[in-house]
């Protein structure tokens, strides 16, 4: 039993440390907001890419594996777990806040094909380029308030 | 109760249900070669886009063109991988990207061939692209699950790829006078590496006899079909059937490859082992 409730507390403690880890390409959003942890168990903590040639999948790895050292986990292994595939519906409510408020339109739900300014919030929006700054993002400008925004793609 | 009548079998069949026997499995040379052809095709045109970092005619060209890249060269990473980790070896992804010459390629001809102007480069990704997007959505219900994983993986991207690919063709075929001749001669000087795309040899034949691989063949009307739309749609004339040049897959390749591998391997191989 205390083996058992030593363990629950180790995978909370992990959860806690994974939360802490900032995504290293739009650093307002932790991995877990990212939705790219797949699972933690007490050995093992398992990590999803966004996009397949994404570069910031060797980062969070080492960034991951910087802060369970730091906080005493050296024995867990990080797993690379590819399927199912990683979408933008696993990003959470709480990402999409932060990133709307990050000056980035969150992906649409879907159904959904107005795109609101993230500055305004005005929706006379429109697609510039398909690709961002990075895999993940697209270029858009609103046509209300004239900036150019990012567009977290749906994925 | 009368029971039901005897089932006559055809000839040589056992009776005992087709889909439940067990499958052959490839022989690991064969598998280890149809992963190098899919590794090899998007390492080989993930290099080739990444020439235009920089250099692209706008910057948002640019990006697309660098992430497309990305997404290619991330495709063959999983691929190669998983070619090596098949070998058995001890080779990975980067050794045989960068340890590897240019009769050991198994890449299709369509890949490897220069940039030309930026017309020529988007009627080589919409050949490819359309292809591999059929492809994949396939192979993402290959018996091997770490194929079929990746192929799931990254068939999302490839949809773009075509897509982007498929406007360029047709805003260039449809635009001025001079861009519509561009493509015109883009589409002209690919079009003989479109076969192939679908050509069946022993190796391909046998990852489909065991679930693995994709009977290209299969897929070929319906990428003509699409191929059709989208010319239509640039305002153009399919161009003329041309003598198909194959061989890519034995290792036959075209001098283009040698110069990008030139390029791609001297570091590695200038500096083996070297960390950054």
């Amino acid at each position: 039993m205390v083996a058992l409730a030593r363990a629950r507390d180790d995978v909370e403690r992990i959860w806690a440390v994974l939360e802490s880890v900032p995504d290293p390409e739009i650093p307002v959003l932790s991995i877990v907001d990212l939705g790219i942890v797949r699972a933690v168990e007490p050995g093992r903590v398992a990590l999803t890419p966004t996009y397949t040639g994404c570069p910031a999948t060797q980062v969070i790895e080492r960034d991951v594996r910087a802060a369970l050292d730091a906080a005493g986990y050296r024995g867990v292994r990080i797993d690379t777990a590819l399927s199912p595939p990683w979408t933008t519906a696993w990003i959470s409510e709480e990402g999409r806040r932060k990133l709307r408020a990050y000056g980035i339109a969150p992906p649409l739900p879907a159904g959904e094909r107005t795109v609101a300014c993230p500055q305004c919030g005005a929706t006379d929006t429109e697609e510039i380029s398909r690709f961002g700054s990075t895999p993940c993002k697209a270029l858009w400008r609103c046509r209300a308030c004239a900036e150019p925004f990012d567009l977290f793609k749906c994925h | 109760m009368a029971s039901l009548p005897p089932i006559d079998l055809p000839a040589g069949t056992s009776g005992e249900g087709a889909f439940d026997a067990p499958v052959a499995e490839p022989s690991r040379e064969k598998l280890f070669d149809y992963l190098l052809r899919l590794g090899d095709d998007s390492l080989i045109l993930g290099q080739r886009l990444s020439e235009y970092c920089g250099h692209a005619p706008s910057v948002e060209v640019d990006l697309s063109l660098a992430n497309m890249a990305l997404d290619l060269i991330g495709q063959a990473t999983l691929f190669l991988d998983l070619a090596g980790e098949v070998e058995g070896k001890g080779r990975d992804g980067d050794a045989l990207a960068f340890h590897r010459d240019v009769l050991d390629f198994r890449n299709c001809w369509l890949v490897e061939q220069p940039n030309g102007d930026f017309a020529q480069t988007m009627a080589r990704q919409w050949l490819f692209s359309t292809w591999q997007k059929s492809l994949f959505d396939r192979l993402a219900n290959s018996r091997d699950p770490r194929i079929a994983e990746i192929a799931a993986k990254a068939v999302k991207e490839v949809a773009y790829h075509q897509d982007l690919a498929a406007e360029w063709v047709i805003r260039l075929g449809d635009g001025t006078e001079e861009s519509r001749r561009r493509m015109v001669d883009g589409l002209d000087w690919m079009w003989r590496f479109v076969p192939e795309l679908f050509e069946m040899d022993g190796i391909a034949a046998e990852a489909v006899r065991c679930g693995i691989g994709v009977d290209v063949a299969a897929f070929r009307d319906d990428y003509d079909r699409r191929l059709r739309e989208v010319i239509a749609g640039a305002g153009l004339e399919p161009p003329a059937d041309q003598r198909p040049i194959l061989g890519g897959r034995r290792g036959h390749h075209s001098e283009h490859l040698g110069h990008l591998l030139a390029i791609m391997q001297f570091l590695p191989r200038t500096y083996p082992d070297s960390k950054w």
